[in-house]
């Protein structure tokens, strides 16, 4: 239990971003989703949390498609959040 | 209690652009240098930088370093130091030839020389016509000069401390700064850092406004750790503003939306913009369009439950133009305003942009202090670059293009001037006893069970207090009263409790330690726009509607300790060439 915590917290960190728009994007999914996300949407969300900024906003805002299909459902909880 | 040690030539502090440049300066010169960044670097705000680099490379029209001088201390509105904006634009070309060099992705021409965009305030003979002076990698040009210096500086061997946060210098008893104490946010771990140099390149602190283009990061964390050690802030009342961020959000809405026919509308459904531009209405420049919306704000006619934005309107356009000529409009509008502008107007304030003060430095970077007769004595030791730096090469308003600029040239000068410092300083010097003591009692605080208020409580009334009384428009009541809320919200910031006691990976933890930072940067703000009583720059005042350069011809200073107040002057003498004198500013 702690340790799921405290890797919630982890995430949380990386979700500190270069960009205001994905720092006011992510917050918001993180206080919708972290508490309950699974954890093939946590591995998800850590490899979009690996990309560059403007790669990501450009998912989140549908510009571009994901690469990787495993990906498609956590962008999906985020661009809904 | 005894923290362990690690012990480098050069520590800096921030892995944006000026961090990395200065970072790469040192490397490739052999140097071990060790870089701490609270966020992965490429990560850095420098990442959101779209407009480009300003350097006088000619490519487009005839362009000389001097027009360029000149451009920046008319935009500095004469409040920059002349040497300093000499040795940028002078150095621009360089710096920007070795960015390509480094393999940056700039746009080309056909004849494949760096193709150079217009950009608002660059002119051809001191201001004849406008001249195309920008440097930019499509609208990515941060993003691209981050990986570009990243990747330079892995090859170099430069080390990286990521997701570290610096807390505080340590200084000795003469003064000189030997080190850093940090705190490693994955273990919870507090070290000590000992350094024959230490680079302060944290960036600018414009998350101290409830409405602000920064990113979360941004906390000024340089200008606290420079402030707790005793060396003033410089010019903290100038902060750069654009007309319209999404209310409560502060994404930018690009001023392309007055151009293309959207109009500001107060509580009233009244277009006020007419009557504080009758000709240009919605389409005056940019400081006159802010004032005028916080004004509009200020007497009361702001619009929502809080009376706290206006309304920017764009649906008399129509769906059409708006998808067609706006793209990107939308969907902002949407994602951070929760409207859309085809049927609903955007929630619009003037956000914070850029922070023109900060670190007082020289063109080398060298921290500078006054001491007896000399208003800028270097601190042994110290260096400070980029936004969290005053050199002073934006004065009271920074030109567009040169915040890159300013990263580039003076990252490099420190790089060099810290290589040939630790030529003549070889040793470490001792650290002073108890040299992490500060860090960690504010730790200790925050590991107390003793009752506090919530941090992002404090948080959000110090942004609300500088955003209501050190916004665009500014009036000595305003100002005098925000001092007084500011204070006490200083004091708030040093009481804060947190319930989340763990030391991995505590987010809630290092909030607390950035308010603190943050509550500094804000007081400091406030007490010196309320001391300067002129309008200069991107300082008005209601109250005080000239520049005024018989009395306040002068950098500001305030100290953390009594937060203090004291000036120093301007440089007016450029390196080489004549001065230019302070003349009124009609653009």
């Amino acid at each position: 239990m702690e340790s799921g915590t405290r890797e919630r917290e982890r995430l949380r960190w990386r979700s500190r971003r270069g960009l205001l728009e994905m720092d006011l994007i992510l917050q918001r999914f993180l206080d919708r989703h972290l508490a309950t996300l699974s954890v093939e949407d946590t591995q998800a969300y850590d490899a979009l949390l690996d990309l560059p900024d403007n790669d990501f906003l450009d998912l989140v805002m549908g510009r571009a498609a994901p690469a990787d299909d495993t990906l498609g459902q956590v962008l999906e909880k985020i661009r809904q959040s | 209690m005894t923290l362990s040690r690690q012990i480098f030539d050069t520590v800096i502090v921030g892995g944006g652009g000026s961090g990395l440049r200065a970072a790469l300066q040192l490397a490739e010169a052999g140097h071990n240098v060790a870089v701490f960044s609270k966020v992965f670097p490429t990560r850095s705000h420098t990442v959101a930088a779209q407009g480009g680099i300003g350097a006088s490379l000619g490519n487009m029209q005839e362009d000389h370093w001097l027009w360029h001088m000149y451009d920046t201390i008319k935009g500095s509105d004469y409040l920059g130091d002349q040497d300093a904006i000499e040795f940028m634009c002078r150095k621009a070309a360089e710096v920007v030839y070795e960015l390509e060099h480094f393999g940056m992705p700039f746009d080309r021409n056909p004849d494949g020389t760096i193709y150079q965009r217009p950009f608002g305030g660059h002119t051809q003979n001191f201001g004849e016509r406008a001249v195309q002076r920008a440097c930019a990698a499509a609208d990515r040009t941060g993003h691209a000069m981050l990986h570009t210096l990243y990747q330079r500086n892995v090859r170099a061997r430069c080390q990286f401390f990521v997701e570290w946060m610096a807390l505080d210098l340590i200084r000795d008893y003469e003064g000189a700064v030997v080190g850093i104490v940090a705190l490693e946010m994955e273990t919870g771990e507090v070290m000590v850092f000992q350094s024959k140099a230490t680079i302060l390149a944290t960036g600018g602190a414009g998350r101290i406004y409830q409405s602000s283009t920064n990113a979360f990061i941004n906390t000024g964390d340089g200008l606290g750790m420079a402030a707790r050690a005793g060396i003033p802030l410089e010019d903290m009342e100038f902060w750069q503003f654009h007309p319209t961020g999404v209310a409560g959000a502060g994404v930018l809405i690009t001023e392309g939306v007055r151009g293309e026919g959207g109009i500001l509308l107060n509580a009233n459904g009244e277009r006020f913009m007419e009557r504080y531009a009758p000709n240009m209405k919605d389409l005056a420049s940019r400081d006159v369009v802010s004032r005028a919306m916080d004004q509009e704000i200020k007497e009361g006619r702001g619009v929502g439950p809080e009376r706290d934005h206006v309304l920017l309107k764009l649906d008399h356009l129509g769906a059409e133009i708006i998808n067609k000529r706006l793209p990107g409009i939308r969907e902002i509008a949407l994602k951070f305003a929760h409207v859309d502008p085809i049927r609903e107007p955007i929630p619009v304030v003037p956000t914070c942009h850029y922070q023109m003060g900060g670190i007082p430095t020289n063109y080398y970077g060298q921290v500078v202090v006054p001491r007896g007769a000399n208003p800028s004595e270097p601190v042994p030791g110290l260096y400070a670059i980029g936004e969290c730096a005053c050199v002073s090469v934006h004065g009271a308003n920074r030109l567009g293009t040169n915040s890159l600029l300013d990263l580039l040239v003076f990252g490099k000068s420190a790089g060099d001037h810290v290589s040939e410092w630790l030529k003549t300083h070889p040793r470490h010097r001792d650290l002073p006893r108890n040299a992490a003591e500060r860090s960690l009692e504010r730790l200790a605080r925050l590991d107390s069970t003793a009752p506090g208020e919530r941090v992002t409580d404090v948080s959000a009334d110090m942004r609300r207090t500088v955003q209501q009384h050190a916004g665009v428009f500014r009036t000595g009541t305003l100002l005098a009263e925000g001092v007084e809320k500011i204070r006490e919200v200083g004091q708030r910031a040093r009481s804060t409790t947190i319930d989340d006691k763990s030391r991995v990976f505590n987010t809630a933890r290092i909030e607390a330690l950035e308010l603190e930072n943050l509550a500094i940067v804000a007081e400091a703000t406030l007490v010196s726009a309320q001391a300067r009583e002129e309008s200069r720059g991107a300082h008005a005042r209601e109250d005080f509607k000239e520049r005024d350069d018989k009395n306040w011809l002068k950098h500001s200073l305030w100290y953390l300790d009594g937060s203090r107040l004291d000036y120093k002057p301007v440089n007016l003498q450029p390196l080489t060439v004549e001065s230019f004198e302070p003349k009124i500013r009609v653009y």
